[in-house]
């Protein structure tokens, strides 16, 4: 293995585990807005980090280029999808969670 | 057992799966469901047993009919719902005029 | 490389028993838009799916149109229905439906063993090695104008079943058209976000589907996957509250439909006249032919799937033939 191969896999595995825990969030939290926060995490910072280790092994620039085009529109379609459903839970009178 | 074989044990299952919530369900919405299940486990038996070639690349010709039935699939749910919509608006009830069930 | 295959073989079992798992879980659900919400999650999964099956092409063509658009007219569709179904004592609680799809029926359980038990046995005496027609393709794909294997089978070897599949397209159309109309007037603000992002995704969005209609000739993509990327975007311009002006939405949105149909019946004529065969272009200019009708079919793809969302013929004085809801109807 080389050092990129290093590099990349340990970008994958935090990747993973940023993943793993907006998914834990999700299943877990008591309500729509506290599980809405818990996926942002996984899209932006868990996607950020998937990307960024297969930009890594990438063969040229253009397929950067593509990968971080990904990550733009799941950044951009993901907040507004969840201020949508947020916006939505709100309109159906759904009141924050609290202990 | 190789993993071609294993898909189309999956296909196989989904197959049935809708089959059987195509027969128990009484709502039409549900039963058109079933049936985009049913048609998943079909495409996935065709390309898994596509996949049979060993170390090349697979057979494309299945490949090509299944995107060609994706999209065939989603025009003919696409009327499926209409003509749900139109009974439901008539009857009021979104089932088969002669099913006794319940519709929920 | 032992337990590279050994993970292989467990991530593939996950991913199959997922697939069963999900469709049981969406099929049984009392909430009908629960059901549909796991219907997107296991199309999601199917993409995976083919993905592992070297089927990149399907995966494309399933994230856009099996779970994507699906699952858009179906919540579309449900929203509708809730309007026009009347709840009387004839509807059953919810719970009732968990209980019928998991209570025992025998009779529909036997056969279905039977069914199954046939088919695996059929599967499993099957050839494990088949190499289908690949060999023949891969001989003969210098001569199809293009490298993609896919695009070559479904633009020149099999191009007639593209050309027979636009008309099932237009028809299931036609039929939709036949039986309900749609006022082509948005009824509520989409609000600020929704309208930023269609503004933004909506140009990106055309941009992929020629890119991806473009790349179709050598690697994953097509007219397919353009044309339901296209589909996409014209999907989230409705939900976003846009509408085509009055003038455009009768020949001109006609005229979108028909391309591609219209080019796929021109070239088959052209060619039987050319090379006395159905749909065997002239080899030299294979590429460029190909090009044409994918672009015809791109766009007719992209506005089908629109109008089929839109759920009918569009009218601006459409005296309200839209689902009456249940106080205009049954009262």
């Amino acid at each position: 293995m080389t050092m990129s191969d290093y590099l990349s896999a340990t970008l994958l595995i935090t990747g993973a585990i940023f993943f793993l825990a907006g998914t834990l969030g999700l299943l877990r939290f008591p309500d729509v807005y506290t599980r809405l926060h818990a996926l942002t995490k996984a899209d932006n910072v868990g996607l950020g980090l998937t990307i960024a280790g297969v930009a890594v092994q990438a063969e040229s620039w253009a397929v950067v280029g593509k990968l971080l085009l990904i990550w733009v529109l799941v950044l951009l379609a993901g907040a507004s999808v969840a201020h949508l459903i947020a916006r939505g839970a709100q309109h159906r009178g759904i009141h924050l969670w609290k202990r | 057992m190789s993993s071609a074989f294993l898909y189309t044990l999956v296909g196989l299952g989904l197959f049935a799966l809708g089959l059987y919530a195509l027969i128990v369900h009484a709502h039409l919405l549900r039963k058109i469901l079933a049936i985009n299940v049913m048609g998943s486990g079909v495409f996935l038996v065709l390309v898994a047993l596509a996949k049979r070639t060993g170390e090349v690349r697979p057979d494309p010709v299945p490949h090509a009919m299944v995107i060609t039935g994706i999209v065939v699939a989603i025009s003919a749910t696409a009327l499926a719902l209409i003509l749900m919509l139109k009974l439901t608006a008539k009857t009021g009830h979104a089932r088969l005029p002669d099913d006794q069930r319940e519709s929920r | 490389m032992e337990t590279i295959t050994l993970l292989a073989w467990a991530f593939d079992s996950l991913l199959g028993l997922g697939l069963l798992w999900l469709a049981w879980q969406s099929l049984a659900s009392p909430d009908l838009f629960k059901a549909i919400v796991l219907f997107f999650a296991f199309g999601l999964l199917m993409a995976l799916a083919w993905v592992r099956l070297e089927a990149p092409d399907i995966a494309l063509a399933e994230v856009a149109i099996g779970a994507g658009l699906t699952s858009a007219l179906l919540l579309a569709v449900l929203a509708k229905l809730r309007a026009t179904e009347i709840n009387d004592d004839t509807t059953e609680p919810l719970e009732n439906v968990e209980q019928t799809f998991r209570s025992f029926q025998w009779f529909p359980t036997v056969i279905l063993l039977l069914v199954v038990a046939g088919l695996s046995y059929t599967v499993l005496s099957l050839p494990p090695y088949a190499t289908g027609l690949s060999a023949e393709i891969n001989t003969n794909i210098e001569n199809s104008g293009v490298r993609n294997p896919a695009t070559a089978v479904l633009l020149n070897f099999r191009a007639y079943d593209t050309l027979l599949e636009m008309l099932v397209l237009l028809i299931a159309l036609l039929g939709v058209w036949s039986l309900n109309g749609a006022v082509l007037q948005s009824k509520t603000a989409p609000g600020l976000v929704l309208d930023t992002l269609s503004r933004l995704l909506a140009p990106m969005l055309i941009l992929v589907a020629a890119y991806l209609l473009w790349v179709g000739a050598h690697a994953s993509g097509g007219a397919f996957q353009a044309g339901s990327i296209l589909g996409a975007a014209g999907v989230l311009l409705l939900l976003a509250g846009w509408r085509l002006r009055p003038a455009l939405t009768a020949l001109p949105l006609r005229l979108m439909l028909v391309a591609g149909p219209a080019a796929f019946i021109a070239m088959a004529v052209f060619t039987m006249m050319i090379e006395g065969q159905l749909l065997e272009y002239p080899k030299q200019y294979a590429g460029i032919l190909i090009l044409f009708l994918e672009i015809a079919a791109t766009l007719s793809i992209g506005t089908t799937l629109v109008a089929l969302f839109l759920g009918g013929r569009p009218s601006n004085n459409f005296p309200s033939n839209d689902f009456p809801s249940k106080d205009e109807e049954h009262k």
